[in-house]
């Protein structure tokens, strides 16, 4: 789009080039203009501090959510024994028992394979219960469990789940109608009672060493109940609400996440099951694309061409252009100003 | 110690409480906090803000609307 | 230079100050660096007191204001760091500090738009300043990561939601296998080391980037032919 060509080779692009500056400079005080920037900024960020505060809500613990809603972690136990919960089937980076997120033949989440790997039954359930010393009866049913065939396994998980998609919690008491699963009643309602105390918090973490600080068990386990789910989507926390870019109760939270969660509310990602690889792969993008608009025809122009510069360097181009050289094109060119002083035009 | 630690507790324990549950707007699809919303409308305020409020300079004198 | 000179170095450090001119040294590993960065930025560029005249709008100022803000979250995050985790869910000034942090933060992250913003209605990329751009592309997203990882260094409610949703993001790239989101320990590593240092390095060479470029010059006017500096040779153009 370069008006004029001249001797030189190289084409002067004006979304690419500049010219050298041959004007006059002014005091510009930095150090000056940081050290106030600094003071306004600390009184800003003391003053919201002081009127807003942080947020801090509690976590969830495995033992307030099951004193919270006990049936609900029964149900969660139980898909946990029998492999159908979330993280039971999730894929990798925990286990193999789930479809890893693709685009075309691109599954990078497969690729790089099972690195925190998760056996749900024996990790959250059978695992914790077989810590627990001097119940017999308890270390009787996780011993019949291992014990049994796989058919047998499953035989009593599923009618344990459909007994206890009816199940009751009153006077701290796990009631599931009776059907014929073995000893998976006694493991559930042992994990419940364990949970309930507090024990399975320790026991989730505690696996190998003394300090913890890999909190990965506890909160998959957490994360596949409803209970988690319930309080954030009352928060609007949630995925479908947008809720990335949230903070709970009434505080601002990451608005500059609004372009990535605006991904997971319309089509492909919002009804896809390889939603979140989508919305990567659009969020990569167009991240390089921004990280690239010095390079690229038209999406560099959109600067000139919104002519908002104009207002920026309004005070330049009244200098350069004169009186009512903004408004109408053609004026004579009446700029001496190139020496390194020009006279400012008096407006 | 106990004057001081009181002062702190009442200055730093925030003025205004956001600990409730937030409200927000839908437009069709679009959610958001009325927090974050606040926070993106001045944004915008703030950057026209910068390019139309005159900056004074050292020599600048002359014709500052 | 002499040393009677009043400007003259520090007697002391006569010699030293010197070296520079010393034409044995000039294939000295040392030397070639001292003189290849004092020709690239030279004390006056690197610290100008003047600006084109054309720098005069308060849209220039959010960069500096971005920094202002980065040095907040940086002094905040080092209180809360001396007390450690624990302490500001404990302690109402730590609550404080907490929320000194977060706001500093939130500003941090709104300067840094609008002098986004800026940067691109000014098409400052202009006049090889290209990898001045891209770094500070770079930067704004080593900075969501930062504040992201801030989120999940919380041990609140926050962090336990946020890091089991964000699993699924993070793991349907691949990237799961190495940045467990659920790691408490490794996320705090991340937020309180990798990255701090990742965005003040980078903030670093942004800055000296601008520098060595100085601020980009407007549009050519209305009676300008664009790429010729009025009553300038064609030879200056800058391709």
């Amino acid at each position: 789009m370069s008006a004029d060509t001249h001797k030189k080779p190289k084409k002067f692009v004006q979304d690419r080039d500049a010219v050298a500056w041959k004007g006059r400079y002014e005091r510009y005080d930095i150090v000056k203009e940081f050290l106030i920037a600094l003071v306004v900024v600390a009184i800003l960020v003391t003053g919201l501090a002081v009127v807003f505060g942080s947020p801090d809500d509690k976590p969830v613990t495995v033992r307030s959510w099951s004193t919270a809603n006990p049936v609900d972690f029964a149900q969660t136990a139980i898909t946990e024994l029998d492999g159908t919960s979330g993280t039971a089937g999730y894929g990798p980076p925990y286990n193999e028992n789930g479809t890893a997120q693709s685009i075309g033949f691109i599954t990078p989440e497969h690729w790089l394979g099972v690195h925190h790997p998760i056996d749900t039954a024996n990790d959250f359930v059978l695992a914790p219960l077989s810590t627990l010393p001097n119940d017999p009866e308890v270390q009787a049913a996780v011993a019949e469990y291992r014990a049994a065939s796989s058919t047998q396994q499953a035989a009593w998980t599923a009618a344990y789940e459909k007994a206890v998609a009816n199940a009751t919690f009153t006077d701290g008491k796990l009631t599931v109608p009776a059907g014929d699963y073995g000893p998976v009643g006694t493991i559930v309602t042992a994990l419940t009672s364990m949970a309930r105390s507090g024990a399975l918090d320790g026991a989730l973490l505690a696996s190998r060493q003394f300090y913890g600080t890999d909190y990965t068990k506890p909160l998959l386990f957490i994360a596949d109940g409803q209970y988690l789910a319930s309080l954030a989507t009352k928060d609007h926390l949630a995925g479908d609400q947008w809720g990335m870019m949230n903070e709970t109760g009434q505080w601002p939270g990451q608005a500059w996440l609004w372009l990535y969660t605006l991904w997971y509310q319309v089509p492909p990602a919002n009804n896809s099951t390889n939603g979140d690889f989508q919305v990567f792969a659009i969020m990569i993008g167009l991240t390089i694309l921004l990280a690239l608009v010095p390079f690229i025809p038209g999406l560099r122009s959109i600067p000139r061409w919104t002519r908002v510069y104009r207002l920026i360097w309004r005070n330049h181009y009244r200098d350069v252009e004169g009186p009512g050289g903004g408004g109408t094109s053609g004026s004579p060119p009446q700029v001496e100003g190139s020496a390194p002083e020009p006279e400012p035009v008096s407006a | 110690m106990p004057a001081i630690a009181l002062v702190f507790t009442t200055l730093f324990g925030a003025l205004i409480d956001l600990n409730k549950p937030g409200n927000y707007i839908h437009w069709g699809f679009i959610q958001m906090s009325y927090g974050n919303l606040i926070v993106i409308i001045l944004m915008v305020v703030v950057f026209f803000a910068a390019i139309l409020i005159p900056f004074k300079t050292h020599k600048s004198k002359e014709g500052d609307r | 230079m002499t040393i009677a000179d009043p400007k003259a170095p520090r007697p002391d450090q006569a010699d030293l100050d010197k070296a520079a001119d010393r034409p044995e040294d000039a294939d000295q590993w040392t030397a070639k660096i001292r003189t290849a960065a004092v020709e690239a930025l030279p004390p006056q560029r690197m610290l100008p007191d003047r600006q084109p005249a054309y720098v005069a709008s308060w849209i220039y100022v959010f960069g500096v204001v971005t920094i202002s803000a980065l040095c907040v979250v940086i002094a905040t995050g080092f209180v809360l760091a001396i007390f450690g985790p624990n302490w500001w869910h404990v302690s109402s000034t730590g609550l404080f500090v907490n929320s000194l942090h977060l706001w500093s933060v939130e500003i941090f992250m709104f300067a840094m738009v609008v002098h986004l913003w800026g940067k691109f209605f000014m098409a400052a990329w202009r006049g090889k300043r290209k990898a001045t751009w891209i770094s500070g592309v770079v930067v704004f997203l080593v900075s969501v990561g930062a504040a992201f990882t801030g989120y999940l260094s919380q041990q609140n409610f926050d962090s336990q939601w946020i890091s089991t949703q964000a699993k699924d993001g993070i793991n349907s790239t691949g990237a799961g296998a190495i940045f467990n989101v659920t790691n408490f320990g490794q996320m705090i590593m991340w937020h309180i080391v990798l990255l701090p240092l990742c965005v003040v390095a980078l903030v670093g060479l942004h800055v000296l980037m601008v520098r060595l470029r100085g601020v980009v010059t407007p549009f050519a006017a209305k009676n300008e032919t664009p790429g010729v500096e009025p009553g300038a040779a064609a030879s200056e153009v800058q391709a």
